[in-house]
């Protein structure tokens, strides 16, 4: 084991350990935000930005500083490393700078977006950006498109993760979308009208961090804040049967991986129980899920109002500064 | 007059034949170099001095110890002909007109690294530069310095020609390593760096042509000798290519220290500044390094003499100094509008972002934006600090040093030009339709040289 | 995907050419030759690259095509539209700039009635603007096929549309302009 200091925290983690996972070890306020790292997704990391921390100490042996900020999500712990987080000017000035660079061409409603209160770009605005955005040039935007008939794209919403092209790499084997064109050009995309069909494809809408790929068959479109997620499982012969069933009432909105408080699922499902198991009785329930995360389900904020004032303020409608 | 090591022979008639090459005393470097053990071939270059031409200027030498020579994978020397810099041309100029100076090139230093197939990466525009360069091949090929058993030694190398398809990024060494295996030009994150894992996982040096190139008149002198040549740490000869409103554009081999007062004025370089026109601005390394204006490019703060060497140019850092980089010289005159030409290379590295990192990907395209509407008339004061700051938070916080390229130029320009933007902002209709600086219209903080 | 890859080949010697470059990458690293491979791809089949065309180039490297679009998207150099027979890649880069290279543009615009980014209607000429080419010290210049034509001036943008828009005008010449 190695010990490495993150914000006056020790931690002893294995070598190899990355530093924002030493973080997930300690948990709390320590922890930097990961929009583009998953870490069920071997490659994954390293483009967001988000993670970014500071090395004042690059190990026991050589305590010289890094000399740039790293990515945590993609940097390994060296022994005696000391690593700031939220007490470092620089870092938090930074992340600043990413989440603004993250919201420019994102569109700016919330309100209408089906993703939001679960939306990572959301909190992360909250919990780090600025209300006002200074961004006055024209958003870049797409059509929502379908890619089959469970899944919805709507690449104006993306942040360019990649999450989901390795999700279809690794989880299944049938890559049909990808990442086309380049710079700030960049789509997710099929090329030609092509349509995902695979028994994990599905997953894609899991590991998405934003609101970008959406379940056709949420049917009743509902905020997520007024449905309830609930744990629950049933036998599956493809996958493992063990997922979050979101109920409004008796009635089974939708069906997602389980995911922890860093929004990663425990395990991928399958296509049938996502899309197709939507009556109660298909399920055996275990009881309500805890919302663990720093998010906007959890703290109920955006349940108080969902007015966007004006464009000039990034589409938190209800933050009122 | 300097020496000169690589384009000694570059009017010979037909010097890009194998004949007149080694007529002129060509591979000898090659016969010299397989005499010795790769390890001896390598401490030439180390003592050479030699730094890598392709930009940042790390020692060559070092570069190659860190290659990992323990494991049973192949070895990949890969060469980085993407040259895609604006204002750089030389690695274009030498692989046409003296293509065998690369093939030498390459092959000491593949037997000094032991890699047995050797990549050139050149970029997709350079066409009709691939036939050039496997003419050169196949010639010296059939001259029996490439292929099997080379001289008798045992060493075998093949050598091939990899065209890119236009994406500047791909200069990028781990984005050219991407993109020779066929993928999109996404740089890699580092560590590992290509000396422990690099092109199919194995140990790769990447080089740029002129670096390798170097490595021929450094087994021919020793690299003593050559590292006798130029000024402290600044070894050997360097190819600059000059343009802008210079006399004579063209590429031209300096010894490094040569003073730059003299490499701009001098006919036997740029010739100075076209007839009627007065130097404003020069940016002595390729469009990633920062503008000089001309008090500050001929001398730096303290008010020495600046000559052209890593160190020189860089003297003051950033907030007074620029970079020797690639080599690809722009000289500019009064007419020449600073902001223009900024939102241009704002416009570039806009353009070439792989997209891979939000910073780069988002705030590019918000520098050119800013920039064009400055440019065109619809800017406000305060999209000046706005600019400097986007440029401060893509700086460092990106994935590859492109993120850098694109935030120096614009901070730079602002730094030592900012009066012009700020009239750009004032007078909108008097730059709306105007390509070109309004000099008797306002005054700018600059001394015209 | 209705794909009729059969109308889609390359030619013999074509597919030799393909052959050959594969054969300069490792076992098992093929893919190495897909940019190669898309070059000669736009070569054979108009000079741009269709859906199906990418699809049979897929098909020759054994790769899924959704990997050579990500790849043929990425590259300026792909046309992923029909261009006209006479590409006039003007280089618009700084350096470039700096030496006039926007009214070379704009005069080669009023002479073939197109703007930058368009294909005159008989589909001879099309107009692009690009990225620093390496040739900063030769501008104003432009791409026009495999060659650099440099030093440009209103003359020699008369005689290249005058030479350039016959008939038997082959791009992968160079023509003495
Ligand atoms: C965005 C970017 C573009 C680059 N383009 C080139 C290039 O066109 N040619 C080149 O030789 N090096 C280029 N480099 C530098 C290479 O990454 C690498 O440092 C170089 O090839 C190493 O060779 P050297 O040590 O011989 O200079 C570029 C770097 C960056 C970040
Ligand atoms: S669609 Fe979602 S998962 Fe895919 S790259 Fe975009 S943001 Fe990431
Ligand atoms: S800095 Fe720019 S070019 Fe480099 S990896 Fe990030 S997005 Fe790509
Ligand atoms: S989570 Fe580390 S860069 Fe995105
Ligand atoms: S700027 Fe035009 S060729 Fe370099």
């Amino acid at each position: 084991m190695i010990k490495v200091t993150i914000d006056g925290v020790e931690i002893m983690v294995e070598p190899g350990t990355t530093i924002l996972n030493a973080a997930r070890q300690a948990g709390g306020d320590i922890v930097p935000p990961a929009m583009c790292y998953y870490s069920k997704l071997k490659g994954s990391g390293g483009k967001c930005r988000t993670c970014l921390v500071k090395v004042s100490a690059g190990s026991e042996k050589d305590p010289r500083p890094m000399p740039k900020l790293v990515a945590s999500c993609s940097t390994p712990v060296q022994d005696g490393m000391v690593v700031q987080n939220i007490t470092s000017p620089e870092v938090l000035e930074a992340r600043k700078g990413v989440v603004e660079f993250l919201l420019i061409n994102h569109p700016l409603d919330c309100p209408v977006c089906d993703q939001a209160g679960e939306c990572h770009l959301q909190d992360l605005g909250f919990q780090h950006g600025s209300a006002k955005t200074r961004y006055e040039e024209e958003r870049r935007q797409f059509d929502k498109i379908d890619i089959g008939d469970k899944i919805q794209l709507h690449m104006t919403r993306c942040i360019l993760c990649y999450r989901c092209v390795y999700t279809a790499d690794q989880i299944t084997n049938q890559r049909v979308h990808g990442v086309l064109k380049r710079g700030d050009a960049s789509e997710i995309s099929t090329y030609i009208e092509n349509v995902i069909e695979n028994d994990f494809s599905g997953n894609v809408i899991d590991v998405c961090p934003v609101g970008a790929l959406t379940d056709k068959t949420f049917r009743f479109k509902s905020r997520v804040w007024f449905v309830k997620p609930m744990n629950a499982h049933r036998d599956c012969n493809k996958c493992s049967g063990k997922v979050a069933i979101w109920m409004h009432g008796e009635e089974v909105y939708r069906v997602t991986g389980r995911k922890d408080k860093y929004g990663e699922v425990e395990e991928f499902i399958c296509n049938d129980c996502r899309f197709e198991k939507k009556q109660k009785s298909d399920w055996v329930i275990e009881g309500p899920r805890e919302v663990e995360r720093w998010s906007v389900i959890g703290q109920n904020k955006y349940a108080v109002g969902t007015k966007v004032t004006a464009p000039q303020n990034i589409g938190y409608g209800n933050i009122i500064d | 007059m300097g020496q000169k090591l690589l384009l000694e022979h570059i009017n010979v008639p037909e010097i890009q034949t194998y004949n007149v090459y080694r007529a002129k005393g060509g591979y000898k470097a090659v016969e010299k170099s397989l005499k010795m053990s790769p390890d001896e071939v390598m401490e030439e270059v180390k003592k050479s001095g030699l730094r890598g031409r392709g930009g940042a200027g790390f020692p060559t030498g070092m570069k190659w110890s860190f290659l990992d020579r323990k494991t049973d994978k192949p070895r990949y020397l890969v060469c980085n002909a993407d040259e895609s810099e604006p204002g750089t041309f030389k690695d274009r100029f030498l692989m046409e007109k003296i293509p065998h100076l690369l093939i030498e090139g390459l092959i000491c230093s593949s037997y000094a690294l032991g890699s047995n197939t050797t990549y050139i990466y050149i970029r997709g525009e350079y066409k009709w530069i691939v036939g050039i360069l496997e003419k050169a091949i196949a010639e010296a090929k059939n001259a029996g310095f490439l292929g099997k058993n080379i001289l008798g030694t045992g060493y075998d190398l093949e050598i091939y020609v990899n065209n890119g398809a236009g994406a500047y990024i791909c200069g990028e060494e781990t984005a050219l390593l991407e993109s020779l295996e066929g993928k999109r030009g996404n740089p890699r994150m580092k560590p590992p760096f290509p000396a422990i894992s690099g092109l199919y996982g194995s140990p790769t040096v990447v080089n740029n042509v002129e670096t390798l190139a170097a490595v021929v008149p450094i087994i021919n002198l020793s690299g003593e000798e050559y590292a006798k040549i130029g000024i402290g740490k600044s070894t050997g000869t360097k190819l600059i290519s000059a343009c802008g409103n210079i006399r004579n554009p063209g590429v031209y081999e300096i010894d490094l220290g040569l003073p730059v007062y003299e490499f701009l004025n001098s006919d036997e370089y740029c010739g100075g500044i076209r007839d009627g026109h007065r130097l404003k601005a020069v940016i002595p390394g390729g469009s990633s390094v920062p503008i000089l204006p001309a008090e500050l490019f001929y001398k730096n703060i303290k008010g020495e003499e600046r000559n052209m060497s890593y160190e020189s140019l860089s003297d003051g850092g950033f907030v007074s100094g620029s970079m020797l980089g690639s080599g690809g010289f722009v000289a500019m005159d009064e007419t020449v509008c600073i902001v223009r030409n900024t939102w241009s290379f704002a416009r570039f590295y806009h353009h070439e972002s792989c997209g891979q990192c939000s910073p780069c990907r988002e705030g590019t395209g918000w520098m050119e934006k800013v920039l064009h509407r400055i440019e065109y008339g619809h800017g406000h004061m305060h999209d000046i600090d706005l600019l400097v700051d986007v440029a401060k938070k893509i700086e460092g916080n990106t994935i590859c040093p492109l993120g850098d390229a694109a935030a120096w130029p614009v901070a730079a320009a602002i730094r030592h030009f900012r009066e012009e933007f700020e009239y750009h902002i004032k007078y909108p209709d008097k730059v709306k339709n105007s390509r070109f600086a309004h000099l008797d219209d306002y005054k700018t903080s600059l001394q015209l040289a | 995907m209705d794909t009729n890859l059969s109308e889609i080949t390359f030619t013999e010697e074509r597919l030799a050419k393909a052959k050959e470059i594969m054969a300069r990458y490792p076992e098992g690293r093929h893919k190495s030759a897909l940019l190669p491979i898309l070059h000669i791809a736009q070569h054979q089949f108009g000079n741009w690259l269709s859906a199906p065309v990418m699809d049979y180039v897929a098909s020759i490297l054994n790769i899924k095509p959704i990997e050579v679009y990500e790849v043929a998207t990425f590259y300026s150099m792909y046309n992923l539209k029909p261009v006209g027979k006479c590409m006039i890649e003007f280089c618009q880069t700084g350096p470039c700039l700096c030496r006039g290279v926007e009214d070379i543009m704009d005069y080669t615009e009023q002479k073939l009635g197109i703007k930058v980014g368009e294909t005159t209607q008989d589909g001879k000429f099309t107009l692009k603007g690009v990225e620093c080419l390496g040739a900063c010290g030769y501008a104003p210049m432009a791409q026009i096929g495999e060659y650099y034509y440099e030093n440009l001036t209103k003359e020699k943008i008369d005689k290249i549309i005058h030479l350039f828009g016959q008939e038997d005008f082959n791009p992968d010449q160079k023509y003495d302009i």
